[in-house]
């Protein structure tokens, strides 16, 4: 369990850079980063950092696959750079920042579109009516709880934005995997009563049906959140809302 | 220099933060709420707690139980009236958090789930799978997107406060993209910036978590409290330090020594319980600095596994078989397996304690309120003292919900009462605070690195502040931070670009982590006993007469703190046996 994980290899690294203030577009940069077995890319950026190029920029915080942060493109792939491994690489390894957004800084992507998608699909509990403290929880079953937990564990990592090629092919039209799952798991939670106010959101054509069922975004999903299944989910329930308010409009949705 | 008016400024926006955010906008939705954050709020350190937030909620359990798992775990250094407002709220918040939409596990019959946690009598800790901190942050951070008075300002990094007419009346702070500072100007300031572990070499915090709140409010006058007092975490993994959650042991988990002994019976912990069927307050269920402190024991006794990162015990999880592991550890699985490469359904995994929260911090009383007017603070950069000598697990998650409400509505009350501010008297501070920053950020020479002196700080907290102190060796540790503090003055830093500059960020990091790190230094060689997480080996008994008090320290420019001393409150539980001896009584 111990040797070969410390063992030492050499990790030539092409480092995608783009200083907004001197560059007029990004270049790639060449560092050979002395590297143990174990290391996760992180780990090496990190080493590079320290010891060889103050200079890039790039975000991590973590380092344990959960604070999202530290997603990147690693030899073209979305990946979080906490959860791909040196080991598993040969030859030289390029990281750039995550595909369809704009570039900030080096390895840093512009979020502000990825945060404003989060905000619009509401994702937050509307409930038919308020509770007081006092009157306890919402009963919810595990049963009820399961049909949305998978749908909770999204951890904003974007990494399915840069895999999604309608996101890119829309210049970033499409609301997008990660905001139409989270309406979703909203959507399926059994204390919530507002998935009128969300499907103006995601049951458009900028929402779930410019997707074109890729299925991209669960292959690249760190946390197994499965969007595309979300979104096929989503499009079956819009579907048959679509009948129920054209040719039986007196059932109730 | 761009000016931003707002009433109350919140500095972090983790856990405390949108707590505090949410509890203003609720409060009043006039209210220019700035949440103020060096990350995006989903990145805040909160994400990675796994375990689970302690509220008594069940039938068989009692607030006066919860009081007594707490003072008696914080080997009797908490604010008792801080304890008691803290246990009754700690329900209505989880409750609260239930109605926003977290994913609490639940019982058949749909009820709130709770389950076991080290030092805890009763089973009362809330939790969602191993995700607790995750899925808390992100009901927070979602609800809060439904309130449009809360303005937040993600990746600006604060770097002063502005005190004026003796209170605090905003902040400096640079926005990351542009490199540009800004100049907010707040009736009341929240600093819910989390704790300081980075300070030290293997610790399970992120990146972030640098000590900047608790420096920022240091500088402008509020006394640290208690820095001294530094948890280490009994289960990390041996290489990278990630936490492996005190669930770990809640759901049956044992810790062994390279025999295959259950050590932890010869600490006091003992009588041994059957395999499998955890037994709360006793043995594995102990408190995390008994626990953390038995294994260095069982290293100093030649009895623990080595491995290539040093030695380790360790915690077998075999027993509880896939399915539960899968069920309620699933986090855990992944982790072991993806940095270390074993898997807890089949293999024992090596650990070691790691550092892993502050118990000291900013100096609130109870209602969040710091002795600066004006300045509030809530979370692990503050030090209410509900934890003491050592916080049990599953209390700090319940804390950044108790206390950042709470201080949201001690500052909201501040703001109404508190007349307007000196404008141009605060300007000219802003002013001052940027060219100080213009001046570090243009600076050609300077012969030290930002990586050289981070590692010789960590280095010298872990040799002389670490779980075994001694005179001798924190004075060394005092001597060298000192140094270095001095040393900092030379940092040289390569980047000159406004946008995204993080040597610039790194560099001001490591200025608060040397301010926070000599508190805790010179706080730990003033007292001169033994009590919860700060063990002296030449003073290995705790000390009532004279060190049943809070250390404050204050501070002193390039010199070090002066350190004062303050009363505990107690009000019904006066010091007594620490007893984790399960049926042996």
């Amino acid at each position: 369990m111990t040797g070969d994980r410390l063992s030492a290899l050499q990790v030539e690294l092409e480092i995608l850079r783009y200083n907004p203030e001197t560059d007029t577009e990004p270049r790639f940069q060449r560092y050979s980063v002395p590297c143990k077995n174990e290391w996760c890319i992180l780990d090496a950026l990190n080493y590079l950092k320290d010891h060889l190029d103050p200079t890039l920029a790039f975000r991590w915080s973590c380092h344990m696959q959960v604070c999202g942060s530290c997603g990147m493109m690693i030899n073209g792939e979305p990946k979080l750079a906490c959860k791909a491994f040196v080991r598993d690489y040969t030859g030289v390894i390029r990281v750039e920042p995550l595909a369809h957004f704009p570039i900030e800084r080096d390895l840093v992507s512009v979020a502000d579109d990825f945060m404003d998608k989060l905000k619009r699909v509401k994702p937050y509990l509307i409930p038919a009516k308020k509770r007081s403290i006092e009157e306890g929880e919402y009963r919810q079953t595990p049963a009820q709880l399961t049909r949305y937990r998978k749908y909770s564990m999204c951890i904003n990592c974007m990494l399915c934005y840069a895999a999604c090629p309608e996101y890119g092919l829309t210049k970033s039209k499409f609301i997008g995997p990660a905001a139409i799952t989270l309406a979703h798991r909203y959507n399926q939670d059994s204390r919530d009563d507002g998935r009128d106010e969300r499907q103006e959101e995601i049951a458009t054509n900028e929402g779930v049906w410019e997707c074109t069922f890729v299925g991209a975004c669960s292959d690249v999903c760190p946390k197994h959140v499965d969007p595309a299944s979300a979104l096929q989910q989503v499009k079956i329930a819009s579907t048959v809302d679509w009948y129920l308010e054209h040719f039986m409009s007196w059932v109730k949705k | 220099m761009e000016t931003i008016k707002t009433d109350v400024a919140i500095i972090g926006a983790g856990g405390a933060g949108l707590r505090a955010a949410i509890a203003l906008a609720e409060a009043d939705p006039k209210l220019r709420i700035a949440l103020i954050s060096k990350v995006y709020p989903m990145r805040s350190h909160t994400c990675a707690a796994e375990g689970g937030a302690a509220g008594v909620v069940k039938p068989d359990d009692s607030f006066e139980q919860h009081f007594h798992d707490t003072v008696g775990g914080g080997d009797w250094l908490c604010d008792q009236d801080a304890v008691e407002y803290f246990i009754h709220e700690a329900p209505k918040e989880l409750m609260q958090l239930e109605h926003w939409g977290c994913p609490w596990n639940r019982e058949v019959d749909g009820s709130v789930a709770v389950r076991p946690f080290g030092g805890m009598k009763i089973q009362r800790t809330w939790f969602a799978a191993d995700k607790s901190g995750f899925h808390i942050l992100h009901t927070l951070f979602q609800t809060s997107l439904q309130f449009p008075n809360i303005q937040r300002f993600d990746e600006y990094f604060a770097t002063d406060l502005l005190v004026d007419d003796g209170r605090c009346q905003g902040l400096t702070a640079i926005e990351i993209r542009s490199g540009q500072m800004r100049h907010f100007q707040a009736g009341a300031v929240i600093i819910a910036g989390g704790g300081a572990s980075r300070m030290f070499p293997f610790n399970t915090n992120g990146a972030i978590k640098t000590g900047d709140g608790m420096a920022m409010a240091y500088r402008a006058g509020a006394p640290l409290k208690d820095m001294e007092f530094v948890q280490y975490h009994p289960t990390g993994l041996p290489n990278t330090g990630t936490l492996l959650t005190e669930a770990c042991r809640g759901e049956g988990g044992v810790l062994l020594n390279k025999d295959g002994y259950r050590f932890l019976q010869d600490y006091g912990m003992g009588p041994e319980t059957p395999l499998g069927k955890p037994e709360l307050k006793t043995m594995e269920l102990g408190p995390r600095d008994r626990v953390s402190q038995s294994i260095w024991h069982e290293i100093q006794k030649g009895r623990s596994v080595k491995t290539a990162w040093g030695d380790c015990v360790w915690l077998d999880m075999r027993h509880l078989g896939e399915k539960k592991i899968n069920e309620r550890l699933p986090f855990v699985r992944d982790i072991s397996i993806s940095y270390l490469g074993v898997d807890p359904v089949t293999d024992m995994v090596p650990i070691r304690p790691v550092v892993h929260y502050m118990m000291g911090g900013i100096h609130t009383d109870i209602k969040a309120a710091t002795p600066l007017p004006g300045l509030f603070a809530a979370g692990e950069c503050a030090c209410v003292s509900i934890n003491g000598a050592n916080r049990l697990g599953s209390n700090s998650l319940v804390e950044i919900l108790v206390f950042g409400h709470k201080a949201a509505h001690s500052a909201l009350e501040y703001v109404r009462s508190a007349g307007p501010g000196n404008e141009a008297a605060l300007a000219a501070q802003a002013e001052a605070a940027q060219a100080k920053l213009r001046a570090l950020f243009l600076r050609n020479t300077g012969k030290e690195s930002i990586a050289g002196l981070r590692k010789e700080m960590t280095d010298t907290m872990e040799e002389g502040a670490g779980i075994y102190r001694t005179q001798e060796g924190l004075e060394k540790t005092c001597n060298k931070i000192a140094e270095l503090r001095r040393r900092y003055g030379d940092v040289a830093l390569h980047d000159k670009t406004n946008v995204y500059n993080t040597d610039l960020l790194s560099a001001l990091e490591l200025g608060s982590m040397l301010d926070c790190a000599e508190a805790v230094a010179v706080g730990a060689r003033e007292r001169k006993e033994s009590r919860g997480a700060h063990q002296r080996l030449d003073f290995s008994a705790r000390d009532d007469s004279k060190y049943l008090k809070h250390s404050m320290a204050y501070y002193n420019g390039l010199e070090p703190p002066r350190i004062d001393y303050r009363d505990v409150v107690i009000t019904t539980s006066p010091p007594g046996v620490r007893d984790y001896s399960g049926a042996k009584k």
